[in-house]
């Protein structure tokens, strides 16, 4: 049995702090659970350029076996098309798998389509927002979730399916993991390696355009309700909104 | 090539009616449709779906096409692909609409590879541009705290839209409109992923979506012990008990109550939140409410300057005289 996560996405927020996107551990652990029930091997495959070891090292300290990075500039700067794009042919050179799982979407741009586009483009069956991941006789059971509960949904392996947070908390890095990922070197491919057109990876191969990014004005204009004692500022909190016609 | 024209909306049904997102995508779809100077339609891909077509004119749709397959009545992702597919190749519309809903979320992006097109997903706003005339796709980024502004480069552009946030035409019941059926056969075999049952977390009282009032605590809360107190002020008001992701993820209330980003999106008359602090994500979930009211102990809180009004201090002793006064004032 073996696994492969598309895990993992580089995440430079405001405070240019690199961390693992937070559905992606989900992901991991998701993988994680099922090695915890049978024999697999976890492979995990990571986008970017100029990848920092120590944020992509973290699936291998939480218990991953194997780590594959597609680190060059030529892979910066892509869309949702050209990242899905370069992972698929990157799992496409791994050859065997059974599941391959992503997060739910990215923290970056909220998007959660790589997981459903590596799916079409290996043609593999997809089940999204899963709680829940059950694997036997060649077979996911995926728990799936939706407004109102869940649904179940059983796809033949391999297949793909993106996680989310309603599966519950990920594991930390044991020091014996974190010892263990030192030593695992990842393998590194470049765009030859795997065999992509130069001309649909990274920002080259864009289908979008992204015009402009602005702040939303917001209101901010809040009215503090006071009291001699927080029980008084809860009794006139009351007699406001019937005043406003909101009760 | 293929030329592409007008607007297409994916319809759904909610309990057997028109679902809410859809009359909101056909009015925020009119105006796109109207801007280009072309035709708005409608899609509904189920079983016994035919009479909800009617009710997409009512709501703005000039044409409606319905695939209707009883193989179509769970939804699955294969075979409605293959629907959308059919239904796309020919109607050759040059913008699809989804709601960012459990369908939409899973079929917009699967559908858009594979017609090699691009999705943007939970847009907040739709725009045609004037100049080029591409759709101009507004979606809130790294989790709501900044907006960005798409567009793609090839057709048909997919988006699909955040509950809320548009606005549905009048129901006019007497506008006119046509209907055609589009026939898709679907072989069992290509149905990989297979939908086995669907499980509902019942939850008591009134929808959340559909509550006037929604009444939601956060991390502040504590505990499960701490959701009662909670729940009193929403039975007395009418409304529904919501919660932020810590409080779902300590178990202290179920996961179908998550409002936010990940969770469900509501846009109530009264949002009072209790013990929470107003991240990003969260108020992507209500940020759409009439009325913000806070009870936190930190005047420094996020929530705070979302709100309309607040009570800064202890929940544990500015609820319990809130509710004692709220009772007096809804008997007299
Ligand atoms: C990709 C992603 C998606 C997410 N999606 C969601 C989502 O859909 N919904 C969501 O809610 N979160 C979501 N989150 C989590 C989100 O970032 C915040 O962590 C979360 O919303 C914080 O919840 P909170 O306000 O209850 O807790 P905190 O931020 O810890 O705030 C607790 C608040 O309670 C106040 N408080 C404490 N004790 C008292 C008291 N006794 N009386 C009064 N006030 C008190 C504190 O002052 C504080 O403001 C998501 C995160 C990520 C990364
Ligand atoms: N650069 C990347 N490297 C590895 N995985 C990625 C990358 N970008 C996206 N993914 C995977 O795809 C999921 C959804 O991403 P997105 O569609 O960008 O929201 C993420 O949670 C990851 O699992």
């Amino acid at each position: 049995f073996k696994i492969d996560s598309a895990t993992n996405r580089m995440v430079l927020g405001p405070g240019v702090m690199s961390v693992l996107s937070p559905f992606d551990e989900y992901a991991v652990e998701a993988a994680l659970r099922i090695k915890d029930k049978q024999p697999a091997k976890i492979t995990a495959l990571s986008l970017g350029a100029n990848l920092q070891r120590e944020v992509v090292k973290k699936p291998l300290s939480m218990g991953a076996d194997a780590l594959v990075l597609l680190d060059d500039e030529a892979f910066a700067g892509g869309d949702s098309w050209s990242t899905a794009y370069a992972l698929a042919m990157a799992i496409r050179k791994i050859g065997s798998y059974d599941l391959i799982l992503c997060g739910r979407q990215a923290s970056d741009w909220d998007a959660g389509l790589v997981g459903s586009g590596i799916a079409e483009i290996l043609g593999l069956p997809c089940v999204t927002v899963a709680k829940k991941i059950e694997v036997a006789n060649g077979k996911a059971r995926v728990e799936r979730v939706v407004s109102d509960g869940y649904e179940v949904v059983e796809t033949p392996l391999p297949a793909l399916v993106t996680v989310s947070n309603e599966l519950g908390q990920a594991r930390y890095p044991t020091i014996k993991g974190i010892m263990t990922a030192k030593k695992i070197e990842p393998v590194v491919w470049k765009p030859a390696d795997i065999g992509v057109d130069p001309a649909q990876i990274g920002a080259a191969g864009r289908k979008t355009n992204l015009l402009k990014l602005f702040q939303p004005v917001r209101e901010g204009k809040c009215e503090v309700i006071g009291g001699q004692t927080p029980e008084e500022a809860g009794a006139n909190l009351a007699v406001k909104l019937r005043e406003a016609k909101l009760l | 090539m293929a030329e592409y024209k007008g607007v297409l909306v994916f319809g759904e049904a909610g309990n057997g009616k028109l679902a809410a997102i859809t009359a909101e995508l056909l009015g925020g779809a009119r105006k796109l449709a109207n801007d280009l100077g072309a035709p708005l339609s409608a899609v509904f891909v189920g079983s016994e779906v035919k009479g909800l077509a009617q009710e997409a004119i009512a709501f703005g749709a000039d044409k409606v096409y319905v695939v209707d397959n009883p193989i179509l009545k769970d939804y699955q992702t294969d075979a409605y692909l293959l629907a959308m597919e059919k239904v796309v190749g020919q109607v050759l519309p040059q913008v699809v609409l989804m709601g960012q809903t459990a369908i939409g979320r899973d079929l917009a992006p699967r559908f858009a590879f594979r017609l090699k097109t691009t999705a943007t997903m939970d847009c907040v706003d739709l725009a045609i541009d004037p100049a080029s005339k591409r759709l101009l796709q507004t979606k809130p980024v790294y989790g709501g705290n900044t907006h960005g502004v798409f567009t793609s480069a090839t057709d048909p552009q997919v988006a699909t839209v955040r509950a809320k946030t548009m606005t549905p035409l009048l129901h006019n019941p007497s506008r006119q409109g046509e209907t055609i059926d589009i026939k898709v056969d679907i072989d069992p075999a290509v149905v990989k992923a297979k939908f086995v049952q669907k499980v509902a977390q019942a939850v008591e009282g009134i929808r959340l979506e559909d509550a006037r009032v929604v009444v939601s605590g956060g991390r502040g809360i504590g505990g499960a012990d701490g959701f009662k107190p909670l729940e009193e002020v929403a039975k007395l008001l009418k409304g529904a008990v919501g919660a932020s992701r810590p409080a779902c993820d300590n178990g202290w209330v179920p996961d179908v109550r998550l409002i936010g980003l990940t969770g469900k999106i509501i846009g109530p008359e009264l949002y009072l939140a209790v013990g929470i602090s107003g991240s990003s994500q969260h108020m992507a979930g209500c940020s759409t409410a009439k009325n913000i009211v806070a009870i936190n102990k930190d005047p420094e809180a996020n929530i705070i300057k979302q709100a309309r009004y607040c009570v800064i201090g202890d929940w544990r002793r500015v609820l319990p005289a809130f509710t004692a006064k709220l009772k007096e004032l809804l008997a007299s």
